[in-house]
């Protein structure tokens, strides 16, 4: 497969080490009052859908950042490549 | 030496003669030739036994198809069991044998598999050998094995070189028949770069095998010609015995090169064969076409074989299979055989065509309407009995059969991305599907175009189209006239009636009475069938089977062959070996281990060294008169506890932390606090999982406001960092605050002792107080050493005595563990290894990674309380669910065996005294143990069921593997100094 890093171009995936859905950018608020089952859920309730699936990816041979593909499981099409911290801050996460 | 069936012509280089054994006899075939065409010249059809019956087999095709024609080649260490004959190149000095015979190929005692054949049938494994099951690793597997099998393994290591490399290319072209060269000729002249890869040492597919195919001037070549004009054109890499054996994501495709395969001997360090991963932008498969056999009863005899490759080794290698050969054909194709064989010579007993309205021919006689029912001769082919077309029966003597049931499309590499090929009922075939792949074009025969002209025209025109994806602008080539012919056939897959057995899969011996048995025991989805009866599998991969198979299921369950399905086809196309793939990561070169900065010097001193990580550090130093490792490493923690040693701790994982917020990351990621850690001080930290059990510790060391340094455990450190990187990159990108990680970077030594701030003084330049006041237990700080040189010292401690890391840019590490020995000598001071280590950390009570498994929580490792309830970090709010904070969890405790001389075993389990050594009564395990020194015996730590409240009992340690049982009493975890005063002095 190859990874078209938004830094760097096009990149053979081996050069990357896969870390599953990009939900888990999602992290719970660890003060709420159902936060132990809202970060059940976060960390072991995924989606596995055929078809498009937003996923994680480390450069780890290379730049080290985190990236956020999407993917077509069927196809393995992948149809965009964000960093994962400009995809994170746009989700709020920015504190 | 005569090569009785050697024709005239050919492409063969009658001046160079190659001689050859087999089985042990010594033949002569030329230049040119393969095993198989060398073979057949020498009329010499017996070539192996078959998989399951020991029938005698020959030679069945003319390429990778083959199923039958399976040797051992080469001796020793290189020989290489089930090498197809037809593809392997004639080289002077080649020694084959023939495998699974015993004790000989012409007399094989296991045919008597074959009178017992109606006990064999499909699935006989699954039925004969249920019971009983402690049987079957011993006595059935072991018997199966030796009776129904390919070739043997060498058994020893591989000699030769294999290598791996990229490739880049616009388009790639798969398979050099008309299409392909076509194509490489169109887009080379365009300028595109182009990979032009055939499985064959020549190029030029069919048009080798063929005669008239191009009508060119008189002495003109048109495949030398565009061959000439390619390999001059530097855009185009043409690669012969090259397999592209599989389509992977995105353009990527995987091929073996085999370089040398065609040699006695490879040059030493020259690679056998090359795997290549080629980066294609656009590809055009031009894998032509693999032809069909039809099945009758007895129709796997030596001398029985493809009427196309008949016509191959006739056209290319100047041989036929006997000098009286019959064809049996359901189209046009197997005429042109017929009629290319007799032009060259040999006698044609018979045509028979299953169409009523076959062409007939003055050259031979043609029998329309006719079947092929049995054959005859054991070691090879003597006759064949035909059914005529008004029901008659008539034997024809012959010794070769050829047989024409048309041509499957070679689609494989179009179903690797799970692409579906299509019905075309016009040839009777699956074709890849017309609106497949944008990445991958198909022309020719390949994509069912089975004309030379269709598929010259398609080649090109299809390279022309891929260019055009990239905005090369290609042209139409002028292309030589061609034979045009239709495709003439009726479909006919086998003749039905007759008692005996008709081979479908010649590999593994599966007939059309297999398929029906699958089918009435209700496996009838073709994929279910497959594996019952074995069918399509091994070398060939039911290249010439599978369609017959799909036949006779869809005759049984009456449908079209296109509702029964097709199994999928997937990567590799043909058997590509271990070797390639290895590459040269082989032996060492497999798993490289890293070499720490005092390894030169850790050499010189003789240390053991241990593969720890990835990395190989010293064990133990021994010294004169030690003759066991146990005397070196009790010495070295003696030293240690008593005056000083050094220790290469550089494996451990440096993280350095920079940025304005760089205390509150590290907040996040540990579960106790960071924020208030002054400047100058070092702390312990636990970081946990998300899921709340621990993942690793280390410390982390506080050189300035926004600077900090994390270590890691060397098995972590890969993983920690990556950790890390999600946190500040996914989970807080708005911190201020960024990691590099610096393990290689900083050479890092452990100095540890009662003397070791005397040894340091030595080396840590004047103006630099480290006395115990200025440079208490836990500071850090930059310093400089031996006049001038930067260094990081932490004062931490592994071992539990007065200890420092103190930590140099890398390349001065071998001059510092120098240095620091010299500075020790006074004291006495040793180096000591990871045994030492790990015996010191476990004296202590430290955690490592046997306490840090996946599996531990904070409370269980003591911790409980360190875990911060007043910040969020990774794994808090899971760590508080109820069943990881039971009071009642397992708890980490120290052993000593209430018999001295007794030996704790990491691994055991714990017992109540009293109760029966069972799984129910289980009260913990064993996680570490050393001998230890200070002690006097053997000590271990172990998680035990409320193990803080049990300190002072006795308890049982369980070894149920080795019966051992012994009585130990519960301590705290700490075997030394449990107020830590040593580390403070």
């Amino acid at each position: 497969m190859i990874i078209n890093h938004p830094l760097l171009g096009p990149r053979d995936a081996q050069e990357f080490v896969y870390h599953g859905d990009a939900s888990l950018i999602d992290r719970p608020d660890a003060n709420a009052e159902t936060a132990l089952d809202d970060f059940h859920d976060y960390l072991y309730l995924r989606d596995n859908p055929a078809g498009s699936h937003k996923e994680l990816w480390f450069h780890e041979q290379g730049l080290r950042s985190w990236l956020v593909v999407t993917r077509d499981t069927t196809t393995q099409e992948i149809s965009l490549v964000e960093l994962a911290s400009d995809y994170a801050k746009r989700r709020g996460w920015d504190r | 030496m005569s090569q009785r069936n050697r024709l005239e012509g050919g492409l063969i280089e009658r001046r160079r003669p190659l001689s050859f054994s087999f089985d042990g006899k010594s033949y002569t075939g030329y230049a040119g030739d393969t095993l198989a065409s060398a073979l057949l010249a020498n009329d010499v059809r017996l070539m192996g036994r078959s998989f399951k019956y020991h029938r005698p087999r020959g030679v069945f095709s003319a390429g990778s198809e083959e199923p039958n024609a399976l040797v051992e080649l080469r001796s020793g260490a290189r020989r290489e069991p089930n090498s197809r004959a037809t593809v392997t190149e004639l080289y002077d000095g080649l020694k084959a044998e023939s495998q699974n015979k015993f004790p000989s190929l012409r007399f094989d005692v296991l045919a008597i598999n074959d009178a017992l054949s109606s006990f064999l049938s499909a699935g006989f494994y699954y039925k004969t050998f249920m019971w009983p099951s402690a049987f079957w690793e011993k006595v059935y597997e072991p018997a199966i094995r030796r009776a129904a099998g390919l070739g043997r393994l060498s058994g020893e290591e591989d000699t030769d070189t294999y290598d791996k490399g990229f490739l880049h290319c616009d388009l790639l072209i798969i398979g050099a028949g008309p299409s392909g060269l076509a194509a490489a000729l169109t887009a080379g002249r365009a300028g595109a770069d182009v990979i032009l890869a055939d499985e064959d040492f020549l190029m030029g597919g069919r048009l080798l095998a063929e005669k008239d195919l191009l009508s060119v001037r008189q002495g003109s070549d048109w495949t030398a010609d565009v061959i000439g004009e390619l390999s001059n054109l530097p855009n185009v890499r043409l690669m012969t015995r090259t397999t592209v054996f599989g389509q992977y994501d995105h353009g990527i495709f995987g091929a073996v090169e085999r370089v040398l395969d065609h040699v006695l001997e490879p040059q030493p360090h020259k690679p056998r064969q090359v795997l290549w991963r080629i980066h294609a932008k656009r590809a055009l498969l031009t894998a032509g076409a693999t032809e069909r056999p039809i099945a009758f009863e007895n129709n796997d005899r030596p001398g029985i074989m493809l009427a196309g490759a008949m016509r191959a080794y006739a056209n290319r290698w100047a041989v036929t299979a006997s000098k009286d050969v019959v064809i049996f054909t359901n189209n046009d194709d197997g005429h042109r055989t017929a009629r290319d064989l007799s032009a060259n010579g040999v006698n044609i007993a018979a045509l028979v065509d299953c169409r009523t309205n076959a062409p007939t021919w003055k050259e031979f006689e043609v029998f329309s309407g006719g079947e092929i029912i049995n054959s005859r001769g054991r070691l090879g082919l003597r006759s064949v009995k035909v059914r005529l077309q008004d029901g008659s029966v008539k034997e024809i003597a012959c010794g070769a059969l050829g047989l024409a049931g048309g041509w499957n499309p070679n689609v494989h590499l179009t179903c690797h991305k799970r692409g579906r090929p299509v019905w075309n009922k016009a040839i009777s075939a699956f074709i890849p599907a017309p609106d497949g792949d944008p990445l991958l074009r198909v022309a020719g025969a390949a994509a069912g175009i089975f004309s030379t002209r269709g598929a010259l025209k398609s080649g090109a025109e299809k390279a022309i189209d891929a260019l055009e994806d990239l905005d090369i602008s290609a042209h139409m080539p002028d292309l030589p006239e061609a034979e045009d012919a239709p495709i003439n056939a009726a479909p006919f897959w086998y003749v039905k009636g007759g008692k005996g057995r008709a081979w479908l899969d010649l590999q593994n011996d599966v007939t059309v009475k297999d398929i029906k048995l699958a089918h009435q025991e209700g496996f009838k989805s073709v994929e279910h069938v497959k594996r019952y009866t074995t069918l399509g599998m091994a070398t060939d991969q039911g290249k010439t089977a599978n369609i017959g198979a799909l036949a006779v299921l869809a005759d049984l369950d009456g449908k079209a062959i296109p509702d029964v399905g097709t199994t999928i086809f997937r990567p590799p196309y043909t058997p590509v070996s271990i070797g390639a793939f290895a590459g040269r990561s082989r032996g060492k070169e497999f798993r490289p281990y890293r070499l720490t900065p005092s390894h030169k010097w850790a050499e010189e001193q003789g240390a053991i060294f241990v593969e720890a990580g990835n990395w190989l550090r010293a064990q133990w130093f021994p010294i004169e008169g030690e003759t066991h490792w146990r005397q070196s490493v009790d010495r070295e923690v003696l030293a240690v506890r008593k005056s000083g040693g050094v220790c290469d701790v550089t494996t451990l994982g440096k993280i350095d932390v920079q940025g304005a917020d760089a205390a509150e990351f590290l907040n996040h990621i540990y579960s106790n606090g960071f924020a208030k850690l002054p400047v100058g001080k070092t702390r312990y930290g636990l970081m946990l999982r998300e899921d709340g059990l621990a993942m690793d510790d280390g410390t982390a060391a506080r050189l300035a406001e926004d600077h900090f340094v994390v270590t890691t455990t060397t098995a972590n450190a890969v993983s920690v960092f990556r950790h890390m990187e999600f946190c500040r990159q996914c989970l807080w990108p708005g911190l201020d605050v960024q990691l590099i990680s610096t393990t290689e970077a900083w050479a890092q030594f452990a100095v540890a002792g009662p003397n070791a701030r005397k040894l340091l003084q030595k080396i840590v330049d004047p103006a630099y107080d480290i006395s115990n006041e200025a440079f208490p237990y836990m500071a850090c700080g930059e310093v400089t050493i031996c006049g001038g040189l930067r260094a990081r010292l932490f004062r931490i401690s592994f071992s539990g005595e007065l200890a420092y890391e103190i930590a140099v840019p890398t390349r001065y590490g071998d001059a510092l563990i120098r240095r620091l020995m010299e500075a020790g000598r006074e004291f006495d001071a040793i180096p000591y290894g990871t045994e030492a280590l790990g015996v010191l950390r476990i004296e202590k009570g430290h955690a490592a990674g046997n306490e840090l498994n996946g599996q531990s929580t904070a409370a269980m490792l003591g911790m409980g309380r360190m875990v911060s309830q007043k910040k969020d970090s990774i794994g808090r709010v899971l760590a508080g669910r109820p069943h990881l904070i039971r009071e009642d969890d397992y708890r980490l405790v120290g052993l000593t065996p209430v018999s001295a001389d007794s030996t704790i075993l990491a691994g055991a389990h714990l017992m109540n005294i009293g109760e029966i050594a069972s799984a129910a009564n289980d009260q913990g395990w064993v996680t570490s143990t050393a001998y230890s020194p200070h002690i006097g015996s053997s000590i271990g730590l172990a998680f035990l069921k409320k193990g803080d409240q049990r300190h002072g009992d006795v308890i049982r340690i369980v070894n149920p593997l080795d019966d051992g049982d012994i009585e130990a009493t519960v301590t705290g975890p700490h075997f030394i100094d449990p107020e830590g005063e040593r580390l403070r002095v």
